[in-house]
């Protein structure tokens, strides 16, 4: 399974788009982003009390809640999008809570019915990874783990052990949809992580224009987009797949092309 | 300085990787996981550094105005022991906690809690609050010691709890009205965790109660037994005896489990804590963690929680604000399970009530939250012999409630 991820970063830069589950029409949106050129998809689970997101996320996480998504709508979205879409990864990003209620065993399960490649969950660092790293790892879903600015050399180790698929470089130190990192910044951060791994290495948070993507995708491995994406979507409600495509063939173009 | 507990002591938790059983642990973004490795690297440092005891205790003494008394209340005493059956009805005697400065047990994890921050070389504090108890406390040790000072509040509680706002401000504090959520606590602490994300290098987070990562409910509980050990020597000197039941009000818990931790190796003392059951049980309504919730992960720690199946966090629910949170501190959710502690929980029309005794027959107007407290008495006090002693935690004064009491007595101001 993580193979997907093997052949979306072997082609060059990746474009890793994110859009919360349950927030205006799911299943249209992740089709155009596809089409749009993504080649990995982060699919948020929503969550009563998204503490590193910014207004855009949480906001996106109340509509979604409002609505009456549940756990199940989600892995339902996720295994529909997994028969349309065989090739293109799929990540589920979340939090603790929702992921570990039933036991970690039963939520990796469930990822690799749905076929769900890789998780990334915000509030278990690497302390923490028996609540969920073990029962992912023995399912054969990948554990996508968050590097940021403040791990050091000395934790970068722990970070690495047991994760695969690909490592989430976090360019601010901050919560998503904020303010961007300086592009010095990233490169010197990219070349120490990529120095300790081999897995690929993505860059998000503050991503939101292809000017932006196409320099990080210079050095990087992957580019992450995601408050840009759930913006549109707050704009447009369930007609947001055509702006959504837009923005995505944008940025895609602008990654595929930067090497 | 911190003497070992003997082994198998109900006091030796947390372990090494901050769990209490299965409870507790650093459930936090890594961003932040650094910044609490050195948080707890710079608290066993304090722990063996007899100055920053000597410092804890002098500003204990007199900025703080310890220690507090221990009351006894004798017309509380009579009026359960009649009503009790026969033979039964303890002595009763409250921890005036109340009677600190700013008038409640919040500044004892205050001052511990800055001496820690100005060691790591933090020049600005952030803290979450509810009623805005802890706001003000937070806000009066930062003025104290001159660091800037931000206090994240629900929109809502903003709008409720005027006067603290006010109090917060006249001691230097910015206010951030949070409108995210339902606008009150849990958004405040969630946006008190967002902004210290972007701010690691030189904010420290006073969180209010002993809940959150690891160390963060270690060293709050640590601070914050300083009411249970004078209690200790109190009885000790009152009595000649230890209690035989201790009884506080458990929002987060850290009244509570500073009352408690010195006496969890007695198994003479039993403890009862108190959780908020706002409208009842029954009604959905309450902010009872233990009683109507199950164990799961937010705000950094592993403990009971109110969520629904999918593990979504519910809307807590409570007449006093200091207990209106959706979980409590890991410790408590371990001390439960093990059942070394009876939680019980209390109704908003309980409190009111017990709120009104106390005025009437003690002459103290106690908070809503240990009004809570004091609402277990008939119960417990039905139930102990008369030659017993039962030892109450008045966590804070009432003041800051009489809007909300009159609010719902019906009476107009
Ligand atoms: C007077 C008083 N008692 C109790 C509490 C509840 O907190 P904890 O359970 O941490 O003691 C509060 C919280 O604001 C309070 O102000």
């Amino acid at each position: 399974m993580s193979n997907r991820f093997e052949t979306a970063f072997a082609k060059g830069p990746a474009l890793v788009c994110f859009i919360t589950g349950g927030d205006g029409d799911t299943a249209a949106n992740l089709d155009a982003l596809v089409e749009g050129g993504a080649d990995v998809i982060e699919l948020g689970m929503p969550f009563t009390d998204p503490m590193a997101d910014g207004p855009a996320i949480q906001e996106a996480n109340i509509r979604s809640l409002d609505k009456g998504t549940r756990t199940a709508d989600i892995f339902r979205m996720a295994a529909e999008f997994r028969t349309r879409h065989p090739h293109v990864p799929l990540v589920l990003m979340g939090y603790a809570n929702p992921m570990t209620i039933r036991g970690p065993e039963w939520f990796a399960a469930e990822c690799a019915k749905a076929g769900v490649d890789g998780v990334i969950c915000v509030d278990i660092p690497p302390e923490e990874d028996a609540a969920l790293g073990p029962a992912l790892r023995e399912a054969g879903v990948s554990l996508i783990r968050l590097a940021t600015p403040t791990t050091d050399d000395a934790r970068l180790p722990a970070v690495l052990e047991g994760s695969s698929g690909f490592l989430y470089y976090v360019s601010v130190a901050g919560i998503t949809g904020m303010q961007q990192a300086a592009q010095a910044s990233i490169e010197e951060a990219v070349a120490r992580l990529k120095a300790a791994s081999d897995i690929p290495v993505a860059v998000g948070f503050g991503v939101r224009t292809p000017e932006q993507a196409s320099k990080i995708a210079k050095v990087a491995d992957g580019v992450v987009v995601g408050s840009a994406l759930v913006d549109l979507v707050r704009q447009h409600g369930d007609k947001a797949a055509g702006p959504l495509k837009e923005l995505t063939s944008a940025l895609a173009g602008a990654v595929h092309s930067a090497r | 300085m911190t003497v070992q507990p003997p082994v198998n002591s109900l006091r030796s938790l947390p372990d090494d990787t901050g769990h209490f059983g299965q409870f507790g642990g650093r459930y936090v973004a890594e961003t932040l996981m650094p910044l609490i490795l050195d948080l707890e690297k710079e608290y066993r440092k304090a722990q063996d550094d007899p100055e920053f005891w000597a410092e804890f205790d002098a500003l204990m003494k007199d900025f703080v105005g310890r220690p507090s008394p221990l009351y006894y209340a004798p017309r509380m005493t009579e009026h359960f022991r009649a009503l009790a059956p026969e033979g039964k009805g303890p002595k009763v005697y409250f921890k005036r906690e109340e009677l600190n400065h700013t008038g409640a047990h919040k500044i004892n994890n205050c001052i511990g809690q800055i001496l820690l921050a100005m060691r790591m070389g933090k020049t600005k504090i952030i803290a979450e609050t509810g009623a805005g108890q802890h706001g003000v406390a937070t806000a009066t040790v930062a003025a104290r010691f001159g660091l800037e000072c931000k206090i994240f509040m629900g929109a809502t509680d903003v709008e409720r709890q005027k006067p603290n706002v006010f109090r917060m401000k006249l001691l230097g504090a910015e206010v951030v009205p949070v409108k995210s959520g339902a606008m009150t606590l849990k958004d405040a602490m969630n946006d008190a965790l967002r902004h210290w994300v972007a701010h690691v290098h030189d904010t420290f987070y006073i969180i209010g109660t002993a809940a959150g990562p690891h160390p963060y409910p270690e060293l709050v509980r640590d601070f914050q037994s300083i009411i249970g050990k004078e209690v200790r020597e109190q009885i000790m000197e009152k009595e000649g005896r230890l209690p035989d039941m201790l009884v506080a009000a458990v929002g987060g818990g850290s009244n509570a489990i500073g009352l408690f931790h010195p006496f969890l190796d007695d198994p003479e003392v039993a403890m009862t804590g108190i959780e908020a059951a706002g409208l009842g049980i029954e009604s959905g309504k309450h902010a009872a963690s233990l009683t109507g919730g199950k164990p799961g992960i937010l705000h950094g720690n592993k403990t009971y929680l109110l969520q629904d199946e999918d593990g979504q966090i519910t809307e807590a629910h409570s007449i006093s604000a200091g207990l209106d949170y959706p979980g409590l501190g890991p410790e408590h959710s371990w001390l439960h399970e093990s059942g070394r502690v009876r939680y019980v929980p209390i109704t908003d029309d309980q409190a009111l009530e017990a709120f009104q005794l106390c005025c009437l027959l003690e002459g103290i107007i106690p908070a809503l939250e240990s009004a809570h407290a004091l609402a277990a008495l008939p119960q417990l006090t039905a139930e102990m012999d008369e030659d017993k002693i039962l030892v109450v935690n008045v966590s804070g004064r009432g003041d800051k409630d009489i809007f909300t009491v009159a609010e719902a007595l019906g009476v107009e101001l």
